[in-house]
């Protein structure tokens, strides 16, 4: 009994010990990753961390004399267990920036805690425009909603296009496509009509024969990226094509991850977005070849470039700020620019938003497989809903 | 003859009070429990989520365990208590007692209101039922986003200290403190009613309810009763979780929640109170422990602990266990 007391004592202190000494050895600087990586969101996840992974594979875990680390914890995307989470990693876990945050809800749970602990948090995904509002420690280098579908909205106007319907999810992000598109539509001079559907398992036959009655001259559609190719096959079984209603929708329905399992009905499909993997430039070819190479052939999508570029705002950040954490950090990322894999981009310094390039694509099939083919290039947008 | 039968009644009445004794092993779990606050100050925020996850496991078990009411909905009271506690604080007043006592009475009231719309079916009436009730609530939290937030969450929420003293810090230490007593009362309470006389008959109306009405239990309004007590329970349970992240997101009232605290029951076991807690724990520390391990595939593992649990069988699990633990006794001795 006596000895195996002894023997734990042991073993305890050695791991403290040597828990000790891993610390002192070389000053790391923890990121925490939080992102979805169970349950519906979890392509998410999937996406950012294996690329948040790819870039420090690729530029070295050391930079301004610090060694990155990266914490990957999974939130299933539920809101108080990311804050939870976030508090644990910097509390317990000394990590010096949180980053990742899914969706809307989980970035504005955690917001006051960035403020309250002063840690840099940086959103790869949530999109939605008030985000970096919640406190001054928050940078984005995902997009906004207004920011795609406002220079969308006036590209439509300028093609002649007067009489628009809309059809989006009845949820957060599809309320503020809606509102967003319509209001820059309607300033134009279009009139549009709005439709919501609901956001499980949506029956569209109903909306699209409201649709077909309305005959607008085009229609724009928000719908989560997997139901999206249930609702253009409906469109085209319908022969709603060749009707001479456009279809027109936000990037988000042809994503990257989805759109070769699309199939035939998605080409030809116009949208709005900031990323394709398709994207023509020297540095998107070597990121896709990388990526997929590190991925086992997967495709990045539009998450994935966002934690890459999320990524390089923390090691750009820390080597301005020689390598200090905190304020210091926040400030360092303010106002940089760099040429990212979709185009250039740059940290907005007064709001910490990203601007960056809205594109219009088409889809079309290259080497066998369904890409969005930039054809028309929106420059250097900023959050419209910001700053007026 | 009639001394016979005195002696029987003495017996009866003799074991029923030995029920509701404290045996050296709870008090041992609790003394731990407590402990905790001292002794693992990097785990406080963890340790916070189990305890009000627990109180809710617990408020299922006071149903389920012991009155027979299965449930798919029960979130629905965790989650307009956390919403109740949550509007509280920011419209009316920030002290976090005031806002428990609040969501918990509200809590018991509309407990008791759905009740009759519980009762009026069997087991499988009651899980629909159950489910339905926390998808309409769902629902009119996501449409009412002018009081609710929305999707977007419940934002805004600031705590004073509790009884003006202990500031909810960011180590979650206050918050697992008070956590843990608000639950360690309530189940006291708990454990109070379930060996009461009133518990009793829940226990018969749940082996046979048909007998229980014939020898004189008014079922219906029993039942009532100790639905409107695990509702009050769960929304203590979801106003302590409002308090502590200091914020309401609209999946408090989502499904999974109601099948993740069933699940910790199935884990820890029904009608002996502890399950739930037990369950808590052992789903907690597994989902952190693995998921550290495999955050993508932590929900495989937990899928196959579940599985195993199944088919081998809590109870064999635990006579091992037991077993075990003998044996080492003998030998270190």
């Amino acid at each position: 009994m006596f000895r195996r007391t002894l023997l734990r004592t042991a073993v305890a202190a050695a791991g403290i010990v040597l828990a000790a000494s891993g610390a002192s050895a070389q000053e790391t600087f923890k990121v925490g990753l939080i992102l979805p990586m169970t349950g519906p969101f979890a392509s998410t996840g999937k996406q950012i961390a294996a690329a948040a992974n790819l870039y420090v594979q690729q530029k070295g875990a050391v930079v301004a004399g610090k060694r990155i680390e990266i914490v990957l914890k999974d939130d299933t995307g539920v809101a108080d267990v990311t804050r939870r989470i976030a508090q644990d990693l910097i509390v317990n876990d000394k990590v010096s920036v949180i980053a990742g945050f899914g969706l809307t809800p989980l970035a504005l749970a955690t917001a006051p805690l960035a403020t309250q602990a002063k840690t840099p948090m940086v959103v790869m995904s949530a999109a939605t425009s008030i985000i970096t509002e919640r406190s001054p420690f928050i940078v984005r280098t995902a997009q906004t909603v207004p920011q795609i579908v406002t220079p969308f909205a006036e590209w439509t106007l300028k093609q002649g296009i007067k009489r628009m319907a809309t059809l989006v999810s009845d949820y957060g992000p599809g309320h503020d496509v809606e509102k967003f598109y319509s209001d820059t539509f309607r300033a134009g001079g279009g009139t549009i009509e709005n439709l919501r559907v609901p956001l499980a398992n949506p029956d569209f036959a109903p909306f699209l024969q409201r649709i077909a009655d309305m005959k607008p001259e085009a229609v724009l559609v928000f719908v989560p990226s997997g139901v999206g190719s249930q609702f253009i096959k409906q469109f085209v079984e319908r022969g709603m094509d060749k009707s001479g209603i456009r279809l027109i929708a936000t990037g988000d329905v042809t994503d990257d991850d989805i759109l070769n399992p699309m199939g035939d009905v998605a080409l030809g499909l116009v949208t709005a977005h900031h990323y394709s993997a398709a994207h023509d430039s020297p540095e998107n070819k070597a990121f896709v070849a990388a990526f997929r190479a590190a991925n086992g052939g997967m495709r990045p999508n539009f998450m994935a470039v966002s934690g890459y570029d999320g990524m390089h705002a923390i090691y750009e950040g820390l080597k301005k700020s020689n390598g200090q954490g905190g304020e210091a950090l926040v400030n360092a990322m303010k106002g940089l620019s760099w040429m990212s894999p979709r185009g250039p981009v740059s940290i907005d310094a007064e709001t910490r938003d990203i601007v960056q390039n809205v594109y219009i694509r088409r889809v079309a099939r290259v080497d066998g497989e369904l890409y969005n083919i930039e054809f028309e290039t929106i420059p250097n947008v900023k959050d419209p809903a910001k700053g007026k | 003859m009639a001394k016979f039968a005195d002696s029987v009644a003495d017996r009866a009445a003799a074991s029923l009070l030995k029920r509701g004794r404290w045996r050296p092993a709870e008090i041992l779990f609790w003394l731990v429990a407590f402990g905790a606050v001292y002794a693992l100050p990097g785990h406080h925020l963890i340790l916070n989520e189990i305890a009000i996850i627990g109180l809710f496991a617990v408020s299922l078990d006071l149903i389920l365990g012991f009155a027979g009411i299965a449930s798919l909905g029960h979130a629905a009271f965790f989650g307009v208590g956390a919403y109740a506690a949550g509007l509280l604080a920011i419209h009316v007043t920030a002290d976090p007692v005031l806002g428990l006592v609040f969501a918990t009475l509200l809590m018991a009231v509309v407990g008791y209101v759905s009740s009759f719309l519980v009762l009026r079916g069997a087991d499988l009436t009651r899980l629909m039922v159950t489910l339905g009730v926390a998808l309409v609530f769902g629902e009119i939290a996501n449409k009412n986003g002018w009081l609710t937030g929305g999707a977007d969450g419940l934002q805004g929420i600031f705590m004073a200290p509790v009884f003006g003293v202990f500031e909810f810090d960011l180590f979650g230490r206050t918050a697992f403190a008070y956590s843990l007593v608000v639950t360690f009362l309530l189940f006291v309470v708990a454990r109070r009613i379930v060996a009461s006389p009133f518990g009793l008959s829940l226990l018969a109306i749940r082996d046979n309810p048909l007998r229980a009405r014939a020898i004189g239990i008014p079922v219906n309004a029993r039942l009532s009763a100790i639905y409107a007590i695990a509702a009050a329970y769960a929304g203590a349970a979801g106003a302590l979780l409002a308090q502590s992240a200091q914020f309401v997101s609209i999946d408090v009232l989502a499904f999974h929640r109601s099948a993740d605290v069933l699940l910790m029951l199935v884990i820890g076991g029904t009608g002996y109170l502890y399950g739930g807690i037990v369950g808590a724990i052992v789903f907690k520390v597994l989902q952190e422990v693995i998921s550290d391990w495999t955050p993508q595939y932590w929900t495989f593992w937990v899928g196959a602990l579940l599985v195993v649990l199944v088919l081998v069988g809590r109870d064999r699990v635990g006579a091992r266990v037991s077993q075990l633990w003998a044996r080492l006794g003998r030998g270190t001795r």
